[in-house]
């Protein structure tokens, strides 16, 4: 190990990031070519959102920037400056789970659980914008998002049921 | 919906609660293998092969090395030769090539650095010299005369050693003769049939965390079937004792057999030891898909005999599993899958071919889906030639309790029959085939295993429970054991905490795999429970002052006949037992081990409503219905999940899914774009029917599921299309451009 090498990562240049995140104002440090995904994982500490492909095809790192679905493998981490970013962790309130995260337990919506903070997100950013949904625009609007357990059944019958239990509220 | 034989008396098994996992996955808290971090920790990347088939002249490591923030490098020369005995052989030259790399994307060379990009970096810039060789890419290429070698360490599995052959296996099962029947029979249809490599697709890639400490003691955390095989793998491929690599497990992302073997773990284990560090690594998608295991590719022939009256007389079949560049029993393995009708005369020759293509590991139910595709797409074709409903076809020629599978076994008591009445009797296929659409029927076969496992139960002071198995969970099957516990324990559901435990913290358990985990590590758990009971027992009756023959255990409490229950009169609740454990005789625990015997197989019949859009060739499917026999369904949401994610892995296997490889062996479709699973949109709900015909074998009757479900839909779909368009598909995929070149093709 030489000298050399050390100084070298040190002077790796870094931008400082300021955003909210789940309702906090976070800053943090990062480099210019760092996901908005790897970034949350790695230096804010929260792996909710997980990696399926890196390539925006899997879905599974999707987040809510200003209220919107992203995949945040796509989004550079200097991107999230001045955002409201929203990740399955914001999700809940307090011990109140969000009746989405509530209906995919009761319903068995997910089995081994790695989509699952992807398609919260989505199904949470489909009933805000459309809280009556069909079964068809469900299927659509979470058409983002890949599982590989569950054959999606449950996963649609759990949004129905938080889309009723929503309006209900 | 549930049919149920003998209407179940239980208070836990067969009720729904939310599984125990469940909150930590709804909130974003479940750890999987790459969310873990340990301090100090460097990153791994791989040097994989440009090549589908070279030999390795040279490797210069140097301008990797001399790289910003680059600890170590690695390489073949880094792992002991294992003896070709070795069970682990095969798997140790998988993970990383020594001397030859025979696939595209094979492992040459690994790279720890501070960063990951720092190792991405530094892989890329290992310099590798090949010579190259011919890459054999199809079965036909591979089985041909004079064929060059796939890999020259192969040779021909249960057969005296001669020279190295691109075949592992060359079987033949028959009975009864074949030839006179086909030649006697009234009806005789015969087809061939191919299917492409197809990928688990689990959405989680490979993980794992590696500390190796400077005394040689090696911890792992890692996403994995079976921790366990984890152990024994990386200690193998390293030439270490098993007790010096503890493993635990990390929440999986799926795996559908897929993580039943290992990729990165011995190497992160080299690559920490020669560091001094933690070293994690973590897959791309595209090195899963490139490095990681499909399923076989398959080319099949199917010749059925039948009488006009619609007896089944003969199967005559030739099947070859292409199975990538190292040996398995993948053809052995789909002659046995045969199994779902009395077939008195049959034939199957199988072969297992290697090809310059990734090693092919499990997937759900494996080798069956491309058997069953071809057979029971030649059914229909009898049914449709005689003029009689594909379900009564079926009916009358069900494979029942004695009757023999293709490998000459004799079923247990089996629930074919009870799932095709089912199917009968159910709403879909009483309903009218809507408008331009049509429909089909399949059935499918898994036996199921058993193997070894073990449980451990421990009591708490406050009576509630701990249950600690080896077996990862992988659809809900701590759910599975927590209710089994409870009913047998009489303590509600929620008491329990069922736990994954890691390999030295729990008794040695096979992998998750062959639907066994809830059948098998669920028998274990009884089993513990059963003696944790006769424990509870002795201890009522020392604070009762009865004799324990007096003392019954009923509904979580110890009663006694002669005493008229506890101290009060009352009967003795396990809380009150676990509260007096001091002065009773100590702590409440039992474990138990098992190999356990008696799997019981399972069957399912699947019904698609499909339509076909001719100007595309596009397949939407509108209506499906899984009926499937669970034995007795623990927990039935899960049950239904493993009917519906198996249906729908056979759905994009039957319309979408396929590795595309290019003339020089190179995967042209390596990502979640290109590889197109299905999504949400492309899907109705997935119906389904639960049908219990109680394996006699478990406690409460249990089946394994996991499998059986993506046997059947490739021959549905196939079957539905045929009923809709006249087209005989018999090429999986059954993509649009094929069906489209298939319909222009068509006899008007």
């Amino acid at each position: 190990m030489s000298l050399g090498k050390e100084m070298s990562l040190k002077k790796m240049s870094r931008t400082h990031v300021n955003c909210t995140i789940n309702g906090d104002e976070v800053d943090f440090l990062t480099t210019d070519a760092t996901s908005l995904l790897d970034a949350l994982r790695d230096e804010v500490g929260l792996t909710g959102a997980k990696e399926g492909c890196g390539t925006g095809d899997c879905g599974a790192c999707s987040v809510l920037v200003d209220g919107r679905i992203q995949c945040s493998c796509l989004i550079f981490a200097p991107e999230a400056e001045g955002r409201h970013i929203t990740t399955v962790e914001g999700m809940a309130d307090g011990e109140h789970l969000h009746p989405l995260q509530q209906t995919f337990l009761e319903g068995a919506a997910l089995q081994c659980g790695i989509c699952t903070p992807g398609f919260l997100l989505a199904a949470k950013a489909l009933l805000d914008e459309n809280p009556a949904p069909t079964e068809t625009e469900i299927r659509y609007g979470l058409a983002g998002n890949l599982c590989r357990c569950t054959g999606y059944d449950k996963i649609i019958r759990a949004v129905q049921e938080a889309a009723v239990q929503l309006k209900g509220a | 919906m549930t049919a149920t034989e003998h209407p179940p008396a239980y208070k836990y098994v067969g009720t729904r609660p939310i599984r125990h996992d469940g909150y930590d996955k709804v909130i974003g808290k479940a750890r999987f293998a790459a969310d873990l971090n340990l301090p100090g920790q460097l990153h791994g990347a791989i040097h994989r092969s440009p090549h589908a088939h070279a030999k390795i002249l040279s490797i210069d490591t140097s301008a990797a090395e001399a790289m910003p923030g680059v600890k170590v490098v690695v390489t073949g020369d880094d792992f002991p030769a294992l003896d070709p005995k070795n069970p682990n052989f095969d798997l140790a030259a998988n993970i990383i090539a020594r001397g030859v790399a025979y696939y595209h994307g094979h492992a040459i060379a690994a790279v720890a650095a501070n960063t990951k990009p720092e190792a991405q970096a530094a892989a890329a810039a290992i310099k590798v010299e090949y010579e190259l060789l011919p890459a054999v890419l199809s079965i036909d290429e591979s089985m041909a005369d004079g064929a060059p070698l796939v890999n020259e360490t192969n040779h021909t599995k249960f057969v005296p050693p001669g020279e190295p052959s691109n075949l592992s296996t060359i079987t033949n099962l028959d009975r009864g003769d074949v030839d006179d029947a086909l030649a006697a029979a009234d009806v005789v249809i015969e087809r061939e049939f191919d299917c492409a490599h197809v990928h688990q697709g689990y959405i989680e890639p490979h993980a794992c965390v590696v500390d190796t400490g400077p005394d040689g003691k090696t911890s792992v955390w890692c996403s994995s079937q079976g921790h366990f095989r984890v152990r024994s793998m990386t200690a193998d491929v390293l030439g270490w004792d098993k007790s010096r690599v503890k493993v635990t497990p990390a929440e999986i992302g799926g795996g559908f057999g897929g993580k039943t073997t290992v990729y990165l773990e011995p190497l992160a284990a080299r690559l920490s030891e020669k560091a001094g560090k933690p070293v994690k690594m973590v897959m791309s998608r595209e090195e899963v898909l490139r490095a990681t295991g499909p399923a076989p590719e398959a080319k099949m022939k199917i010749k059925i005999g039948a009488t006009n009256d619609g007896e089944l007389t003969a199967i005559d079949g030739w099947m070859a599993y292409g199975v990538g560049a190292f040996g398995d029993m993948a053809g052995l393995i789909g002659a046995m899958s045969v199994a779902s009708y009395k077939f008195p005369n049959l034939r199957m020759e199988t072969y297992t071919a290697l090809t310059n293509t990734p090693k092919s590991a499990a997937y759900r139910a494996p080798s069956a889906p491309h058997a069953a595709f071809a057979i029971e797409s030649v059914v229909d074709e009898v049914a449709l030639e005689l003029g009689m409903d594909p379900i009564e076809l079926r009916l009358k020629n069900a494979a029942v309790e004695g009757d023999l599978t293709a490998m000459g076994m004799p079923h247990p008591r089996v629930g074919l029959v009870e799932c095709l009445e089912a199917l009968k009797a159910s709403d879909h296929y009483n309903s009218e085939v809507p408008e331009g659409a049509a429909r089909g029927v399949a059935v499918g076969f898994w036996f199921n295993i058993g193997e070894e496992s073990s449980a451990t139960v421990n009591l708490n002071e406050d009576g509630t429970a701990t249950v600690l198995t080896g077996s990862p969970d992988i659809g809900g099957s701590r759910a599975s054991m927590a209710l089994m516990a409870a009913e047998r324990l009489g303590i509600d559901v929620y008491s329990i905490t069922p736990v994954v435990a890691d390999t030295e913290a729990v008794g040695f358990t096979d992998v998750t795999e062959g639907s066994r985990a809830t059948f098998a590590t669920g028998k274990a758990v009884v089993q513990a429970c059963d003696m944790i009971i006769d424990e509870l027992k002795k201890r009522a009756a020392s604070i009762m002052s009865v004799d324990v023959d007096q003392v019954a255990w009923v509904d979580g409490a110890a009663v006694s006949a002669g005493h008229g229950g506890g101290e009060g009169g009352e009967p003795l609740t396990l809380a009150a037992i676990t509260a007096q454990a001091k002065r009773t005789g100590g702590p409440l625990t039992a474990t138990a081990s098992l190999n356990a015997a008696g799997a019981g197989p399972s069957f399912a019949v699947h019904c698609a409503d499909i339509s076909v859009d001719e100007e595309t060739g596009v397949v939407s499917v509108l209506r499906y219905t899984a009926v499937q026999d669970a034995g007795t369904a623990i927990h039935p949401s899960y049950v239904e999940g493993q009917f519906q994610g198996g249906s729908v892995q056979g759905i994009g296997w039957a319309l979408n899914e396929e590795y595309i490889y290019n003339a020089d062996g190179v995967m042209d479709n390596a990502s979640f774009l290109d590889y197109r699973i299905p999504v949400a949109s492309d899907l109705p709900l997935i119906e389904t029917i639960i049908v219990e015909v109680p394996n006699p074998a478990h406690p409460y009757g249990v089946r394994g599921v996991g499998e059986t479900g993506i046997v059947p839909p490739m021959a549905t779909i196939a079957n539905a299309i045929n009923a809709a368009t006249g087209v005989r598909m018999t090429s999986l995929p059954m993509s649009p451009p094929k069906l489209l070149s298939a319909l222009n093709k068509r006899s008007k």
